[in-house]
């Protein structure tokens, strides 16, 4: 049998409140490859971000197992560094020191003081926030405190990138900037990217796979969709491309579909 | 219950300084136009360039002008009140006349309690410095403990709870009997004074702690020591300093009654002493120097708890 990176084998999870069970969850099993960008694509309250937190081992699995690199996962660690929806940077902290924070705790052995600031900065400038280092969180506009989050991800070396609806908060233009940074990025580190989104067109620009949930309670895995579009990847040119057009009209028909589809299945 | 006592963000008292900038930039921007409408432009200039200055000092009048007016209005009051030859309280003319000695000498050095103002307040300073350092130390502690564990929280709050009700006097019999010494027993007082409300904004402050940060900390794998000095500490300053602000208040209140008792050099003693000497408006120049020094106090622990949580209001 041969093992994929990152595999959530048969995830269930219900929460229990004044005993009544609600399940969220139910047999999610997902195979990532090392370098591929997933999207995770579904209604709100479908237990997208649920699955996330699982992966990223701020929540534990009712039953089942997230294995990556062939070590199971339940507990959270900078191996699997998340950008969290709200950037969730330090507000008292600045630009750097956010960075800094996650570098001095992940590379305290590996690296020298030199080394870390060194490091820090690389990220920074990967995100081009190079400029802003001693500004505080509150001092940046909402795509910037972003890209700080996305450094501060980057920075741990994390195995596995896991990005919550990164860009839901911006505006469109600043989402579209920040898209091409990620890839930009993705092409030249290889990540293998783990993104919960809402977004069709966001799904079908970044992703090698999306995975389409259905409805909650009990949202599975309804479709998983290849995405063949070769990279580098252009927004201006796919705006017309049939592939590009063919897998945003198969993401948006399992979307507009899937109560149908969800009665079908009970 | 815990709610109940903390305030709100100390942040939220920049409040009434951004009025008065608001109504600063109003009166700026009303004035000059109609003036540069018919002016040439390299004259008009002038005036708007000098303007702030004239503007603020217009201003800082104009804030302190009713101020003076009441004080005036006070002062006028009590002189006529009290400016019967019978009066059992002396007007401010008679505290002036009588107290000259005390307002003009404060650093005035004699025997044994008979010392200048600024000696009584600096000891009794040094009393709540020290009673009050010890109250923020263990505060923060315990309040960080309540905060953070349910346990600790049932354990402890509800005897927190009916302990914070004791008046602080109460207190210095059995501090008196537990230290056999009037030095230690105000200390002790002040501190058990004082702690209270730190222990229970601090609690608050780290229960109100975002979700967000502390998933920052469980995927950054931050250790016990590392989440409390990076995390719990900074995001719960703003609470913290709330009840730090309400501690040094009741502090100063505390210690000029336990001073009565403990007697010795200090603001408190020395307000007895003239009492028992009949010196009436010693007491009357004393209470204003104690009103003082407590407002001056509260500013600097405000002062404080703004530079210390610049920052964390927003992300």
């Amino acid at each position: 049998m041969t093992k994929s990176y990152l595999s959530l084998e048969l995830i269930d999870k219900s929460f229990e409140r004044g005993g009544v069970r609600t399940e969220v969850l139910k047999q999610v099993s997902l195979s990532v490859d090392r370098g591929e960008f997933i999207s995770i694509i579904g209604h709100s309250g479908c237990g997208k971000s649920t699955l996330l937190n699982i992966v990223a081992g701020l929540t534990l699995a009712t039953t089942g197992v997230v294995l990556l690199d062939g070590r199971v996962a339940d507990e959270p660690g900078p191996d699997r560094a998340v950008v969290f929806q709200n950037h969730s940077l330090l507000p008292w902290l600045t630009v750097y020191e956010n960075v800094r924070l996650g570098v001095d705790k992940v590379f305290s052995r590996t690296k020298s003081k030199a080394e870390r600031h060194d490091w820090t900065m690389r990220n920074l400038e990967l995100v081009q926030m190079a400029h802003a280092t001693d500004k505080r969180p509150s001092e940046i506009s909402g795509g910037m405190k972003q890209r700080v989050g996305i450094a501060r991800a980057l920075a741990m070396e994390p195995k596995v990138l896991l990005l919550d609806e990164p860009f839901g908060a911006l505006d469109a233009l600043t989402r579209a900037h920040l898209q091409d940074q990620v890839m930009q990025i993705h092409a030249e580190l290889g990540n293998t990217v783990l993104m919960i989104t809402h977004d069709v067109d966001e799904a079908v620009l970044l992703s090698d796979r999306i995975v389409m949930m259905t409805n909650g309670p009990s949202a599975r895995i309804g479709e998983i969709l290849d995405v063949p579009l070769a990279r580098p990847r252009r927004r201006i040119e796919l705006a017309g491309d049939r592939t590009y057009l063919k897998c945003r009209e198969a993401v948006l028909k399992f979307l507009y579909e899937r109560h149908r589809f969800v009665e079908a299945a009970e | 219950m815990l709610a109940g006592m903390a305030r709100q963000h100390p942040l939220s008292n920049t409040k009434e300084n951004g009025m008065t900038v608001t109504n600063l930039k109003l009166k700026g921007q009303s004035a000059p136009r109609p003036a540069a409408r018919v002016i040439a432009f390299t004259r008009s200039a002038k005036p708007g360039s000098s303007r702030p200055l004239l503007e603020r000092l217009a201003a800082g009048a104009a804030n302190i002008a009713p101020l003076i007016v009441t004080l005036s209005l006070i002062l006028i009051t009590w002189q006529v009140v009290c400016s019967a030859p019978d009066s059992s309280l002396p007007s401010p003319a008679r505290v002036l006349e009588e107290s000259w000695e005390l307002i003009a000498h404060p650093f005035y050095i004699g025997q044994g309690v008979d010392q200048g103002l600024f000696w009584h307040i600096a000891a009794s300073l040094q009393r709540v410095a020290v009673g009050y350092a010890l109250a923020a130390v263990v505060g923060i502690a315990l309040g960080a403990l309540v905060g953070q564990s349910q346990l600790a929280m049932r354990g402890l709050d509800p005897i927190f709870q009916v302990l914070r009700t004791v008046p602080p006097l109460a207190w210095l019999p059995l501090s008196l009997a537990a230290f056999q010494d009037g030095n230690p027993s105000a200390i002790f007082v002040i501190f058990i004074t004082a702690i209270w409300p730190i222990i229970i904004n601090t609690a608050v402050g780290i229960r109100n702690i975002p979700q967000d940060y502390q998933n920052v900390a469980r995927v950054l794998r931050l250790n016990a020591f590392e989440y409390f000095s990076k995390i719990m500490l900074p995001a719960a300053a703003p609470y913290i300093f709330t009840g730090l602000r309400i501690g040094i208040g009741l502090s100063w209140l505390a210690i000029v009654a336990a001073e009565m008792l403990i007697g010795g050099v200090g603001i408190g003693f020395f307000i007895w002493d003239a009492w028992n000497s009949s010196l009436i408006s010693d007491i009357i120049v004393a209470l204003i120097y104690v009103g003082i020094v407590g407002f001056l106090l509260d500013r600097l622990i405000a002062l404080v708890g703004r530079v210390v949580t610049r920052g964390t209001a927003t992300a």
